[in-house]
């Protein structure tokens, strides 16, 4: 089947199978491997892409699906060398150990904070509720989105990113 | 893993699906996907056709029909969850939806299509069940109306039939209504390990009427009736409570798995029974 998907602002598209997912197209069809495939089940959120704005796993969504949607992935998020302020805290707070379930960290992270950018720790908790990391590392994960948070919002994100009880 | 291969059906109208489900040996539908696509990864579902009712128009709403609220097969859990008419006339759906797997799947799956798997321990159907709700199934034979209470037949069986589609659910207004559960994560992430939807309705405290569902302990969500039994004539007391909650899961074979022994979870249906009531009744 024909399709026809926006992928970080740029226009692809082509014949796909039907039971092709999502993910496999972006990596496979597109090169973008950024998106990564985890569990593959459904549980560990390391696939996370945003479509059309919400953030949805790409391992459990047929490409044909995603026909005629806009999509933003890792890939896109970055402004040339500028990392996203997600990314920036990610990398300021050590929000990584293998960096594995990463990109769908960012991806959910960048999701949470489009809708509050001053979340409290259990906002962040619960807004990454739907990405597991297997080394554990959350405690510098939230941090992470709390350091990029307080730069969304113009403010010290060194400060902001300190005293989350462990 | 990828699903079998199948034939993709992008249907322009209601009747338009309904007819190549109705002329399928083997279709499947699909909207969120977020049941049906896992089931088909593991090839636990093998269907020749899927017929994606996703872009259908006009089954993406809520809408006040007067003596009840009208869900469309479309409405995404996140939407069910944050819209100011459920969270007012059908709390209970509401806090289900809200505490439903993830934000990933609340994105993208449907209340309907919740439903219409019938997961033995999905938060929906103890909602819909406790509300009384009526689910309107279409198909090319005609609409029908099926009453939660006679919804749910057994693990991941439903009253519809092949060439069905569960079109929207329709919930009474009137009374109040919580839902509670424990998940398999801790706390409310995750399907429930056990999950308790209450319904009362009644002035001054006083309990004329109340229906108590039950989620994740048996085969099915079921009816609590000998817990509700405990409330209705009442005035909500705690001792009224302890007592629907004892009556959780009379009448049931309650099931064991690795979140939970038989034991543990007959404690956490009298619990969440408890807490449910506990809310709706402050």
């Amino acid at each position: 089947m024909e399709i026809s998907i926006s992928v970080n602002g740029t226009q692809t598209g082509g014949d796909v199978a039907p039971r092709t997912l999502l993910v496999h197209y972006l990596r496979d069809n597109l090169g973008l491997t950024g998106t990564h495939v985890g569990c593959d089940t459904g549980y560990c959120g390391a696939c996370t892409v945003i479509v059309d704005g919400r953030t949805v796993k790409s391992c459990t969504m047929l490409a044909v699906q995603a026909d005629g949607r806009s999509i933003e992935t890792i890939e896109g998020v970055a402004v040339g060398d500028e990392l996203h302020p997600v990314q920036e805290g990610f990398w300021e707070c050590h929000g990584l150990q293998c960096g594995f379930c990463t990109p769908g960290m960012i991806m959910s992270s960048i999701a949470l904070l489009d809708n509050n950018n001053d979340p409290s720790e259990a906002e962040v908790r619960h807004g990454i509720e739907g990405n597991l990391c297997r080394c554990t590392g959350y405690h510098n994960i939230v941090r992470s989105v709390q350091y990029a948070g307080a730069k969304m919002r113009g403010e010290d994100p060194q400060g902001a990113s300190q005293g989350v009880s462990s | 893993m990828y699903p079998a291969n199948f034939e993709y059906v992008v249907p322009s109208s209601l009747h338009e699906a309904l007819t190549v489900l109705s002329e399928s040996e083997n279709a499947k539908v699909l909207s969120g996907g977020m049941s049906l696509i896992p089931l088909m990864k593991m090839r636990l579902v093998r269907p020749t056709t899927v017929v994606d009712i996703s872009r259908l128009p006009g089954l993406d709403t809520i809408t006040d029909e007067g003596d009840h609220i009208a869900i469309g097969a479309l409405v995404k859990h996140a939407e069910t969850g944050s819209n100011a008419l459920i969270r007012e006339y059908a709390t209970a759906l509401a806090q289900a939806a809200g505490v439903t797997a993830d934000i990933q799947v609340r994105n993208q799956g449907t209340t309907c299509g919740s439903i219409a798997h019938a997961d033995l321990a999905a938060d929906q159907p103890a909602a819909v069940l406790a509300l009384g709700a009526v689910m309107v199934a279409d198909s090319v034979r005609g609409q029908r109306q099926i009453p939660a209470a006679d919804f749910f037949v057994d693990t991941l069986t439903s009253a519809l039939a092949d060439d069905e589609i569960l079109v929207g659910i329709d919930i009474p207004k009137g009374g109040r209504s919580a839902y509670a559960k424990l998940g398999r994560r801790g706390g409310d992430s995750d399907y429930p390990i056990a999950g308790a939807a209450v319904w009362i309705q009644g002035t001054d405290g006083s309990v004329a009427d109340a229906r108590i569902a039950v989620t994740g302990v048996s085969s099915k969500p079921y009816l609590a009736s000998a817990a509700a039994e405990a409330v209705i004539g009442g005035n909500g007391s705690s001792d009224a409570i302890a007592t629907a909650a004892s009556h959780a899961t009379d009448d049931v074979v309650v099931l064991e798995d690795l979140y939970g022994s038989v034991e543990y979870r007959e404690h956490l249906a009298g619990v969440y029974v408890k807490r449910a009531l506990e809310d709706v009744l402050a």
